[in-house]
This record gives C-alpha cells, structure tokens and sequence, in this order.
C-alpha cells in the first residue's frame, strides 16, 4: 500500500471516530445521569426527577442511535483499512473487543429496548434495572476499548514468536496493562464531566429563558455539583495519567512539552509554535526552572527530548502540542466553573446570576472538545506506531488502493455531515423546547406517535 | 479431553451470522417494505413493530465482525479488504437507516419525508451490498500470502448481482412475515399480500442462485456431487438440504392460505436455514473460499481458549435476555387498542 492510500485510511480512521467517540462520551455519563433521576424518581416520587428523566431520556436515545450507528463501522473498518494491524494484534486484543461485544454491547441494545419502549410492559421497579443494565454497560463497554487501546499505547503481558506473529503470555497483563486503570479512571471521568456541562449548558440555556423553571433549576444544581466534583478529580486523574506517559512514552511527553532537547530542569512550555523542520518552538512562551515539577520528577533528573529519538519517530509535535493545551485548558476552565457555581450555590445567589448561566451555556460543549482533543493527544502522540514499539502504522495498513480509501471517505464525510447536522438539530431543538413541566395526561390511545420513546410513559409510578 | 477450538469457533460465527442474517433481516426486510405502506399510520405501525429490537438485532452484526478479527484474523484480514466498497456501502446505509428510527420523530414535515426515505432506501441498499458480499465472498478471494491480491471490483459480477436481488427477496419475505405476524387489520392484509409476492420472487431468485452457482462455479458443483455434467452419489446426504427450503416454503404458503399469523415467519426462517446451509457445504471448511480454510486463519489456541470461557457463561444470559425482550415486545402493534 503506498503512501497516500495509508495517509487516506488515517483520515479516514480519524474522522470516524473522532466523529463515533463524540457520542459514547455523552451516553455513558447521561445513561448514568438518567439511572440516578429515575431512582430519585422512584424513591421521593417527585415530579421534577420523572420530567427530567423524560426530557433527558429523549435526547438520550438521539445520541445512543448516533452512537451505535458510528460505532457498527469500526468494527468493520479495522478489516477494510488495517488488515494487516488485525491480523497482528487480534491473537492479543481480539479476545478483549469480543468481550467488549459479548459483556456490553448486547447488554446495552437489548434493555435500551425496553428503556425506551417497555414503560407499560414492565413495573416501575424492572424499568429502573433497564437504565441501570444500559448505564452499566456503557461502562463496561468503556471498559474493554480503553483496554484495548491501552495495549496498544504500552504493550505488555505477549511475546513476539520467531515468524513475527504476537501471541499473550499474560491475559491479566494484556488486560490490566499498566497504564489501563489510570486511563480508563480518566476517560470515564471525562465522560462524566461531558454530560455535567451539556446538562449544565442546557439547563442554563432553559433558565435564561425563563428564570423559575423547577425542572432546569434542579438540572442546574445537579450538574454543578457533578462538575464541581469530578473536573478537579479529573485533574488528578489527567496528571496521573501524564506521569505514566512520562515513563513509558517519554517520546509522547516530549511532544506533548515540546522538549526538544535532553536534559534535567526543562522548562514549561505554556504557548508556542512548535516547529518540527527546525526542532525548536517559535514564539514560545515558557517559564524555566517549573518542567521537571510539573512532570512530578526531581529537577535534576535529566528527561528525554525529542533529540533522544530519530526524527523519522517523531509524531506531529504541534498536534500534540495544541492538543494538549485546549484539553488542559479547557479543565482548568471547568474547575473555575465548578467553583463559581458552588460559591452561588452557597450564597444562594445562583438563580439570579445571568452572567453565570451565559457562561455555564458556553461551556455546555466544552467537554466534547475537551475529550477529542486528549484523543488526539494519545493517539497522534502514539505515532508513527499503531502498537508502540511493535508495529508502525505504515505496515499496519490494508493491501487496498488510494482511490478506493479516498472514496469512501468522501462518502463517510458527506453521509456523517447529514446525521450530525440533523442529529444536532433535533437536540438542540429539544433542548430549546425544554422538559415538559407537567406531562398532559394520556388519554388511552391518543398523544403520542406509536413507536416514540414516551409512547407509554405512565403519568404517574405504578407501585 | 482436547477441544477443536477452530472448529468450535467456525461454528460459533456461522451461528451468529446466521442469527444475524433471520434477525436484521426482517427489520431490514419491513425497512425494504416501507414504500408500499399506504398510510404514514401504517408506517409508523410498521416501526413500532421493530423500534424495540433493531439495535439487538444489528448486533450480532457486530458480533459477526468483532467475532471474525477475534476468532479468524486472517480471513478478517483478507475479506474486508477485498469486499472493501460494499461493507462500506452497507455501513453507510445501515448509518442512515438506523438514526432514522429515531430523527423520523424528531424531523418536521421535509424533515420526516427525508428520514423515512433513508429508512426504505438505506435498508434496501444495506440488503443489497450484503448480497454483493456474499456472492463476492461464494465466488472466491484472490490471495496471495495470506493477503487480499485482487482488484477493487472483483466482487462485481452478473452471479453477485443475482445473489444481491436474492437476498433484498429474501428479506422482504422475513419483513413480509413479521408484519403478518405483528400487525392487524388493513395492515395485515397487506403484509400478506407482500409475503406472497416476496415468497414468489425468493423461491425464483434462490433456485435461479443455485442453479448459477452450480454452473458458473465447478467447485462448488463438485461438492455438491455434480462433476462434468454427472451427478454422483455424493449428492445424497445434501438431499435433505434443499428439501428443507422447499418444506418453507410450503409452510410459508400453507401458513397464508390457513391464515396462520405466526406460520409464514418459521416457513421463512427454514427456507433462510435451507439456503445457509447449502452454501456451507458449497465451501466448507474454507472460510476464505477457496484458498484459506478455517484452521489456517483461525487466532491462536489461547486467544480462542479464553473468548470459549467467555462465550460459554455470556452467550446463555445473551440469548436469554433476547428472548425475554422479544417476549415482553410480543402481540400485536398499532391499530386503535392504543399503546398498550
């Protein structure tokens, strides 16, 4: 395969699931999000809890339908395009995304079905084990690909027989490998801190309308709380996560630093222009001396830089680099969200805040951004390797032309703008139109369409 | 005691497609349908009827694929490549008609108009291309160390076409009979009468689909005990194969004519596991026909060792819950007794 037919099949690979992973970050933290209001439902009985899971459960099953339409392709796309990564890592990775299938993606489709259609075929009690099911198996679908694509960041528990092919050697070192726990913490926390900002925005959104609205007042509370709690947790997290980078993909934290050059007490690069060609960042705005603190290591211990590695090794230094930035940035922005929406709270001041609420609203994508750009981090940073150390991307790629890649992902970019932009749409207008303060009672067998999500909600629990 | 594990494997997949093929199929098949509704309330029965278990259905989907690069990597390896454009067609037209069951709802007037159309055509297309796999995969797989060596276009063919038009008949049928099944009324009526044309038209298309594959593959022929223009002995024990499907077919017909509501869809089912079958002995144990059989793509032995620990304790619960939502979903849709 030549060069141009593999520079294809990335973009390819790129734009799909940069484009699937939107969606799972939303539904994991809202299936969670929709478990806890219908719990609260069920145990205060409370209509404001039954209103938003019902409004919430709508814009659910839009971006679950997103989701496992994007998610059908990958499964697809690593034969189409990475024939030859298949055939390599499947005899230690196959096992993981079959399990992945077998424990969530099953659980996920089958009691999504009764979630959203079941509402008079089962008791209240059976419909809350329905969200629960779907909203465990979000995780553990989370579960098995941050697994997976731990392996492939830093691989360890296989060995290489003499003809090249990978065999395990240590099912709990493929599958706890050692940066997986630490990621998986990250990617969950990230998806949680995704939903608290939507619902956060939305409810802002709602409540700048119409200041009184108890549904959105609520949501609002509900979402600060979470986002107070998990956006400084997630720094932890993230940080955690960099030190494991540092020691096993020094080469990934050099690019993420802009370290060009070996050596202790880097300095830390807050902004700059990255030049690869010239091996130096234009423009940069750094404070010396603070590198190794930042990095968590002592500052006379010398770490790698980009000259530790030869060029051709090198990721896209000034992807990673920006990358890096925003997810960072685009944290520190929540954790000061966070902590002026506790400080209304708690000076009972937060109704009345409109500057606070027009900020909650521009933050409300925040998280979506927040989550590509770290996946940018991690998988650019991985190059010019698909399996780090063990197999490069260019020999990991599919025996099939450049016409063939190119069209198809003119086709995928066409048919994704058309449901994105539909799908976007239908959310937003949703979210404009807001949870329906008290559902008009069903007259039997007149409201909603057959085969809508609420078609036979009951008006109140049945016990 | 030593397991077969790629044997056991082999089996395995074959299920899960097969599930795969009779489950999506009749969605597919009542998305394929759709056009003939005669009224947007028919149409929205017609979803009702599979809006709760599409996505299990489309699952196995996923299974079909995750189980090949985790059970076979390099049949995984070598067929997505060379079927390349039509699995990315399916997928594209699996993408469009899947949002649409829920951005129909959600859509205003052009809006829904163009959903539903994406619903009926994505479905049709995603029949389509999934022929086209697999009258490209029956016609054989050009390799060459253990990689895909053919051209972009191999898969295109007069004999994967017919299998193409074939299979768009079948689901139709599989919809045809699900809606006898689960609808009432005009509705019904309707869907009996799709079920007949579409039966029709499988029973023409599968014997038409037999018949070429018996003369433009050899190889094929020579399994099945037809060799030269002779038929041998060796036909025997695959007698009980298309018996099977003409026994569907009977059903199927048998099933209208006694208005039996649920009778047409096992009819259906046994004729879909009469055509499967008689592929399977077409090229079994090649699972990259005709070069690369199952044990020579087959992961290694404790890969399929573990999914086996796995796959023993999970598929039970799977199916069991399967059923249980499929029964909880059971009886009529649609009409005027309201939404249950």
């Amino acid at each position: 395969m030549d060069f141009d037919a593999v520079l294809l099949a990335r973009l390819q690979f790129a734009f799909t699931i940069a484009f699937h992973i939107i969606f799972p970050s939303f539904t994991i933290g809202l299936a969670s999000f929709l478990a806890v209001l219908e719990g609260l439902w069920l145990s205060t009985r409370r209509d404001v809890f039954r209103n938003l899971y019902l409004f919430w459960i709508k814009i659910f099953a839009l971006s679950f339908g997103m989701g496992v339409v994007s998610g059908v392709v990958m499964s697809y796309e690593l034969g189409t395009n990475w024939a030859e990564f298949s055939k390599t890592a499947s005899p230690v990775i196959g096992p993981l995304l079959a399990f992945e299938v077998l424990t969530a993606f099953f659980l996920e489709a089958s009691f999504l079905g009764v979630m959203l259609f079941g509402w008079r075929k089962v008791g209240p009690g059976l419909h809350f084990v329905a969200t629960v099911l779907v909203a465990v198996g979000t995780l553990i679908s989370a579960f098995w690909i941050i697994s997976a694509n731990s392996w492939m960041q830093h691989p360890t528990g296989f060995t290489i027989l003499t003809d090249g092919s990978l065999r395990a050697t240590d099912w709990m070192a493929v599958i706890f490998s050692p940066t997986f726990p630490t990621r998986f913490v990250h990617m969950t926390l990230a998806a949680y801190l995704t939903t608290a900002l939507a619902v956060g925005g939305a409810s802002a959104w709602l409540l700048l309308k119409q200041r009184a609205q108890p549904e959105s007042r609520m949501a609002l509370r509900m979402a600060i709380a979470m986002f107070a709690i998990v956006a400084p947790l997630q720094l932890v997290a993230g940080h955690d996560s960099g030190k494991l980078v540092l020691e096993h993909q020094p080469l990934k934290t050099a690019a993420i630093e802009a370290y060009w050059k070996s050596g202790p007490d880097q300095p830390q690069s807050l902004v700059g222009l990255p030049d690869r060609e010239a091996g130096k960042t234009r423009f940069e705005l750094a404070i010396p001396g603070i590198g190794n603190m930042i990095q968590g290591a002592p500052r006379d211990q010398a770490l790698k830089g980009l000259d530790a590695w030869p060029r051709e090794d090198w990721p896209v230094v000034g992807l990673v680099y920006w990358s890096f930035r925003a997810m960072v940035g685009l944290g520190l922005a929540m954790i000061g969200l966070g902590a002026w929406g506790v400080w209304l709270i708690a000076r009972n001041r937060l109704d009345g805040s409109v500057w606070f609420m027009r900020a909650a609203v521009a933050m409300g994508p925040a998280g979506f951004v927040a989550v590509i750009a770290g996946w940018i981090v991690a998988e650019v940073g991985r190059q010019p390797w698909s399996i780090y150390g063990v197999l490069r991307t260019a020999d990991s790629a599919s025996p099939v032309g450049a016409g063939q890649v190119s069209a198809s992902l003119l086709a995928f970019m066409i048919i994704y703008a058309i449901v994105f932009s539909a799908g976007a749409v239908y959310i937003l207008r949703l979210i404009d139109k807001g949870p329906a303060p008290d559902p008009e009672p069903l007259p039997h067998g007149e409201g909603r369409a057959p085969g809508t999500a609420l078609a036979a909600v009951p008006a109140e629990p049945e016990a | 005691m030593t397991l077969d594990l790629p044997l056991i494997w082999a089996a395995l997949i074959a299920v899960a497609v097969l599930l795969y093929v009779l489950l999506d199929g009749f969605d597919l098949g009542v998305g394929i349908l759709f056009p003939f509704a005669r009224s947007p309330k028919d149409r929205d029965a017609m979803m009702e009827s599979i809006a709760p278990v599409w996505d299990g259905n489309e699952t196995w989907l996923v299974l079909g694929g995750g189980g090949l690069f985790a059970a076979f990597p390099l049949a995984y390896a070598v067929l997505a490549p060379a079927l390349y454009l039509p699995l990315i067609l399916m997928l594209l037209a699996l993408i469009l008609r899947g949002v649409a069951f829920e951005f129909r709802l959600h859509g205003r007037k052009r809006g829904k108009a163009f959903w539903t159309a994406a619903f009926a055509g994505g479905s049709l297309v995603a029949a389509l291309a999934q022929g086209l796999v697999l009258g490209g995969f029956i016609q054989g797989i050009t390799v060459r160390d253990g990689r895909f060596a053919g051209q972009p276009f191999d898969w295109l063919t007069p004999y994967s076409l017919l299998v193409a038009a074939g299979l768009v008949a079948g689901y139709a049928l599989l919809g045809g009979c699900w809606l006898v099944w689960k609808t009432k009324d005009e509705l019904h009526g309707d869907a009996r009468r799709w079920t007949r044309i579409a039966g029709a038209g499988t029973a023409v298309l599968l014997a038409a689909v037999s018949l070429a594959t018996l003369t433009v593959h050899p190889r094929v022929a020579a399994r099945w005990g037809f060799i030269d223009g002779q038929v041998s002995m060796d036909v025997l024990p695959f007698l009980p194969i298309p018996i099977l499907g003409a026994a569907g077919l009977l059903i199927v017909v048998e099933g209208l004519r006694r208005r039996e509501h649920g009778m047409p869809f096992a009819g259906a089912a046994l004729i879909f596991l009469s055509g499967y079958l008689g592929l399977a002995v077409g090229f079994f144990p090649a699972i990259v026909p005709p070069d690369i059989d199952f044990r020579q793509a087959a992961n290694a032995d404790n890969a399929l060792a573990l999914m086996l620990v796995g796959v023993s304790l999970l598929l039970p619960l799977i199916l069991g819950y399967t059923a249980w939502v499929y029964w909880l979903f059971r009886g009529k849709v649609g009409g005027d007794e309201g939404y249950h």
